[in-house]
């Protein structure tokens, strides 16, 4: 049968090989490395030509643009609920399956080296199986359940290998705090989920889009409602303003847990979330606006954290988090096919961005600071010339592949109308050249450190950065404005558009880029400028940006005073006044069974002197308000 | 009358307790050989009956009846359908890990192990009667060895054990208390003299009036729900808890609360439809409280047990809101719930229970890192914990999505409440399960042991069942809703006459 065809029809292999292989390697080869290291690579490989046989067969059929494939079998039922599970596959299902499936083959190759000698090497891969299990059942859920459950996967996973090493504390406290954030915006999804549910009787995508548009005209504000409560999903899992805050902290993973999970896939679910239900935002204006918003401002807060940043891992974290808002105001504008495709293009150069990092820190043996590093391009001219790729490609210089996406990006945020965000947007892509390019020159360039002695990394590190490097040089050429059935004929929402070649936004976004990057080199490459010296002179702002605007410390606050305290305070509450209450009657039974006791004295004296009171209370009853009272209080009446 | 399979799974415990009474009490290792192999005939005859269940037919299957006192109207009637199978099963599955869990028990071994099955017994009868006379007399059977475990077994801690078990056993009698004249009041009430009967179908049958039922069903709703730990008669939990031994610690949390759920569902919604819907409301209300309340109190302890003991009364609140709905998919949500939260908080309590074995503290700022010297407690605490927030692929999440599905029709902002019980959830699991796993390494801690042999069976039954439950839940979900839907139409049919008799409400 044509492998293309079979791919298509079989799908679910792909997240299903990963999990094979995390099986095998979990219950068989736990204390076999070599044969652990092994089963990953090929299965997930594996995966990956099925992928690629995926995207064959979508790029034969048109028509899937429109109308996906869809194969599912029930999950579970009952009368008013019916959970399948299945593959969609359409081209956005495609690009993704393609991408991640790539990225994380990619990345457990540079694991065999990065991770080599670690006393948790089989546990390490293991992990990583189940995350592609989780990441690739997510790209190709059929309804939102089935996202949702692989989301909460995806989730553990990160957990997991933020927590890798779980005998450092930051790590243990990061893994937590990664999975705490993330669950906030959980709730506010499973709460969309659950209003679709109640309104829709169905969770599946394709049926929703049937349904949504005429919903969408009777209700429009529990349109909106129910938008904004799915957004916020994504707000945490992809590191949107205000639950951004665990995302530079899942640094203290291992670098390429870093460069798959919290770089190229795990965190662009989000986005993936908000495009397969595009449906749902499309209907609803005010949503669209909500997330066009939050995007550009964490695209341009993000920016401004990563500024002043040192370590080289947080500074491509907030970097990311920059990104991931500017993927988020492309789907909020309305554009899903310029969000896709930065979302593509930035899985290949961040990725290789944090490989190369990887590489820094494998030579340096865990110096983190940049300003540590230096002159590190003698020693280790290859991860230097990747870091280089992928410096250019996210600063946006043509013709690389991220100056095509963000430029997308930008000329639909101004096409659609949204002219602030569209200045928010050029000014944060001339912050990113700004300090993507102070890093590279501070680290890789200047004097050499004399305390470090830098080697450069194994092949089986450098052939997965080679060949995200190609990609992050020509990935972008899909989708040019002058391809004919690129990137943006497939992977779109409705009718086709192929907008004009806006030179202005070309060249301004070009410019801005290179005067980032002159400006870095001014300062940090040649030092024409003193750093600190700015620094001093920014001040409070200077502060602010380093310390992160103290969002951490105002969530530290929340957490450790409103939140522990009202559980001590409703702790205390349940002991002395619930509990207490109980205590307090069997204590009352105590009591009174002590004090009836002493009535049974066994005098025959006292209990005569009980019956003659008796009868004498009595006589005074009868006396007072007749004979009949009394014989009531006696006998009961009649 | 074909094979009385109930009866022996019933009587195996039974006899092997007897048996244990003639075996030297020196010989430990016979001792707890005879009490694995009886949990295991059990167990094995309840799988047989769980996947032998004919799905086509329904209702009430490996039935049996022996008339015993025929003035009264009891019998000694036997008989699973979909309910009251996943609540056996998962009796069985503790009951069998509860012995592998106390397999280090160093004082009067052969004592408590006959207590133990015989406690193991009294709950498998209570789910297994379809006699409401039986029903009371095993839950009344439960009481004794529960008591005398605790006191002889248990350890004191924030209160002395024997507070712990006083507080436990006073609290199912009061329970019992309310239930006993509930019970009566409705096996007076259905029939005139002479056709009384305890048989729970007939008395489901039977009509009562809108009063007796609002009475009525409040004694169950009181009597049920401190046995199901509800809001404000939930307080011997935690304690109750800390106190017992593992294994009754494991049996309490995983099943013998489950009675309350179980016994509201097959007594009072079935023969109380209208008492039901009065009453749902305040029962909902109660359950947000349960959730909410005790998962933040669950944050300021800092005993492992008491963690656990809260967290315990945080779930049954989602059981709880689940059976208020009244709805199909509520109840269905309920009753699987109560199988999902079995599994894990007897997988909880035998993991905590090793580490105490071991470490001899419970306190969370003494315990770190055990990790590195327990990987394998450290799975299973880990399998636990996470099915405890909720996480997909393990048994617990689709039973709560299916209760917020279900309820979240009915009552929207106290689901919401509900729902965000999650977090704070997530938010005391995770803290307890990096404290004490995690971290650096403690030498002091370096002696200790990992599971191994016996000790590993509680983490291998339960933890199979965490994850296949999980994966596959139509295997728990299948079953529940085959009793639970012929169960709701009826209870729609009763509430239907009544509303065209009296006019609608």
């Amino acid at each position: 049968m044509d492998f293309a065809l079979f791919s298509l029809n079989n799908a679910w292999l792909i997240p299903l090989l990963p999990f094979m292989a995390f099986v095998l390697i979990a219950f068989v080869f736990k204390n076999m490395e070599k044969t652990a290291s092994t089963t990953a690579i090929l299965f997930s490989g594996t995966s990956f030509l099925i992928a690629l046989g995926v995207v064959t067969a979508v790029l034969q059929r048109p028509e899937l643009i429109e109308n996906p494939f869809v194969k599912e079998v029930r999950w579970f039922s009952m009368p008013g609920l019916h959970i399948t599970m299945g593959q969609l596959i359409d081209p956005v299902a495609a690009m993704m399956l393609f991408v991640v499936s790539l990225v994380a083959t990619l990345v457990m190759i540079y694991s065999t080296g990065y991770m080599h000698g670690d006393p948790g090497y089989t546990r390490f891969f293991a992990y990583l199986c189940l995350f592609a299990t989780s990441m690739l059942g997510l790209v190709i859920a059929t309804n939102l359940l089935q996202m949702f459950i692989f989301w909460e996967l995806v989730g553990l996973c990160s957990y997991l290998l933020i927590g890798y090493y779980y005998f450092k504390d930051s790590a243990r406290e990061a893994a937590k705090k990664a999975f705490m954030t993330t669950r906030i915006g959980d709730f506010g999804l499973l709460l969309g989920i659950m209003f679709l549910q109640l309104n829709f009787g169905t969770l599946e995508f394709t049926e929703l889009a049937d349904k949504l548009p005429a919903f969408a005209v009777a209700h429009p504000a529990l349109v909106t409602l129910m938008g904004i409560l799915v957004f916020i999903g994504p707000i945490g899992k992809s590191g949107q303003f205000p639950l951004h805050v665990w995302l530079p902290d899942a640094m203290e993973g291992p670098t390429p847990v870093s460069a798959l999970i919290h770089a190229a896939t795990m965190v662009v679910a989000g986005v993936y979330l908000v495009a397969r239900a595009f449906t749902l935002f499309e209907v609803s204006p005010e949503a669209m606006h909500v997330i066009a918003y939050i995007g550009g401002f964490t695209a341009f807060f993000a920016a401004s954290i990563a500024l002043t940043q040192r370590e080289m891992k947080r500074i491509l974290a907030y970097s990311t988090v920059s990104q991931l808002g500017y993927m988020m105001m492309a789907l909020g504008v309305g554009s899903l096919t310029a969000s896709m495709f930065h979302l593509m293009t930035h899985a290949f150069f961040k990725a290789l961005m944090f490989l190369a990092a990887g590489s820094v820190l494998h030579a340096l043996h865990g110096t983190t600071d940049i300003f540590e590093m230096g002159g590190l391009k003698k020693k280790m001219p290859y991860t230097t010339a990747f870091m280089c790729i992928g410096l250019v490609a996210i600063a946006g210089v043509p013709p690389f592949a991220g100056f095509w996406s963000k430029d997308e990006i930008l000329l639909m945020t101004k096409l659609h109308g949204f002219t602030d965000l569209y200045y928010l947007a050029s000014l944060t892509a001339f912050m990113t050249a700004f300090y993507m390019s102070r890093m590279v020159f501070t680290a890789f360039f200047g004097k050499e450190n004399p305390h470090n002695h830098p080697h450069e990394s194994p092949w089986s590190m450098l052939f997965p950065m080679s060949v995200l490097a190609v990609l992050a040089c020509v990935g972008g050429l899909v989708g040019t404005p002058w391809t004919e059935h690129g990137f943006g004929y497939w992977v779109r929402y409705g009718e086709l558009h192929h907008p004009e070649v806006d030179w202005t936004v070309m060249g301004g976004s070009v410019l801005l880029g290179l005067a980032g990057m002159s400006l870095a080199w001014i300062i940090y490459g040649a030092k024409l400028i003193d750093a600190n010296k700015l620094a001093r002179r920014a001040g409070f702002l200077h502060t602010l940006s380093y310390r992160k605007f103290f969002i951490d410390e105002i969530y530290q606050w929340i957490n450790k005073v409103i939140v522990d305290g009202t559980g001590r305070f409703l702790y205390w509450i349940d002991i002395h006044v619930v509990d207490g209450f109980i205590d307090g009657l069997a204590d009352g039974t105590d009591w009174s069974g002590k004090m009836l006791r002493r009535v049974q004295t066994g005098q025959v004296q006292v209990y005569a002197l009980i019956f003659f009171a008796a009868v004498v209370f009595i006589a005074v009853i009868m006396g007072l308000m007749g004979e009949s009272s009394a014989m009531a209080l006696i006998g009961g009446g009649k | 009358m074909g094979f009385p399979l109930l009866t022996i799974a019933l009587l195996a415990p039974i006899i092997g307790a007897l048996v244990l009474v003639f075996i030297p009490k020196d010989e430990h290792k016979i001792v707890k050989a005879i009490s694995a192999f009886v949990m295991a005939i059990s167990l094995g005859l309840t799988l047989v009956a769980y996947f032998g269940y004919d799905f086509a037919k329904g209702g009430m299957q490996f039935t049996e009846d022996i008339v015993w006192v025929k003035e009264l109207g009891v019998t000694y009637a036997m008989g699973v359908d979909g309910i009251s199978l996943p609540m056996l099963l998962l009796t069985n599955l503790i009951g069998f890990s509860a012995v592998f869990a106390s397999w280090n028990v160093e004082k009067r071994p052969k004592t408590f192990f006959i207590l133990l099955l015989l406690l193991i017994a009294g709950v498998m009868g209570t789910f297994i009667a379809r006699d409401l006379f039986i029903f009371f007399l095993f839950y009344e059977v439960v009481v004794i060895p529960l008591y005398i475990m605790v006191i002889i077994w248990g350890s004191s801690k924030r209160v002395t054990k024997e507070y712990a078990g006083m507080k436990l056993t006073i609290y199912l009698l009061i329970g019992s208390a309310f239930l006993l004249v509930g019970l009566i009041a409705i096996y007076l009430n259905a029939y005139p003299v002479g056709q009384r009967t305890f048989m729970i179908d007939k008395l489901a049958a039977a009509s009562y009036s809108e009063p007796f039922q609002i009475f009525a069903f409040a004694l169950l709703a009181v009597g049920f729900g401190s046995l199901l730990s509800m809001f404000p008669f939930h307080s011997w939990s935690p304690d109750g808890y800390a106190g017992a031994p593992t294994a009754v610690s494991m049996i309490h949390a995983g099943v013998l609360k489950k009675i309350g759920g179980y016994g509201l569902i097959r007594v009072g919604l079935l023969a109380l439809p209208l008492g039901a819907k009065f009453w749902a409301p305040v029962i909902a209300f109660l359950a947000v409280c349960n959730v909410a309340y005790a998962a933040m109190i669950a944050l300021a302890q800092k005993d492992l047990k008491y963690v656990i003991g809260y967290s315990s009364v945080s779930h049954m609140g989602y059981v709880l809101i689940g059976l208020a709905a009244l709805n199909v998919i509520g109840i269905n949500g309920a009753v699987a719930n109560m199988f999902a939260h079995g599994v894990m908080s007897a997988l909880f309590f035998s993991m905590i229970g090793y580490v105490y074995e071991k470490t001899h503290t419970r306190y969370i700022p003494d315990l770190g890192g055990l990790a590195h010297q327990m990987p394998r407690v450290a799975i299973g605490f880990m399998m636990a914990g996470m099915a405890s927030l909720g996480l997909p692929g393990l048994v617990s999440f689709i039973p709560e999505f299916t209760i917020f599905v279900g309820s979240f029709a009915v009552y929207p902002t106290m689901a919401i409440i509900a729902i965000a019980g999650i977090i704070i959830t997530a938010l005391y699991t995770l803290r307890a399960l990096a404290n004490v796993l995690f971290g650096p390494r403690r030498p002091e801690f370096d002696h200790y042991p990992d599971a191994k042999g016996p000790e590993m069976v509680p983490l291998l039954v339960l933890g199979s069942v965490l994850v296949l439950g999980g994966i596959f839940p139509h295997l728990i979900l299948d079953m529940v809703n085959s009793g639970v839907e012929p169960l709701v139409s009826a209870m729609m049919a009763k509430l239907g006459a009544a509303a065209t008799i009296g006019g609608g409400f």
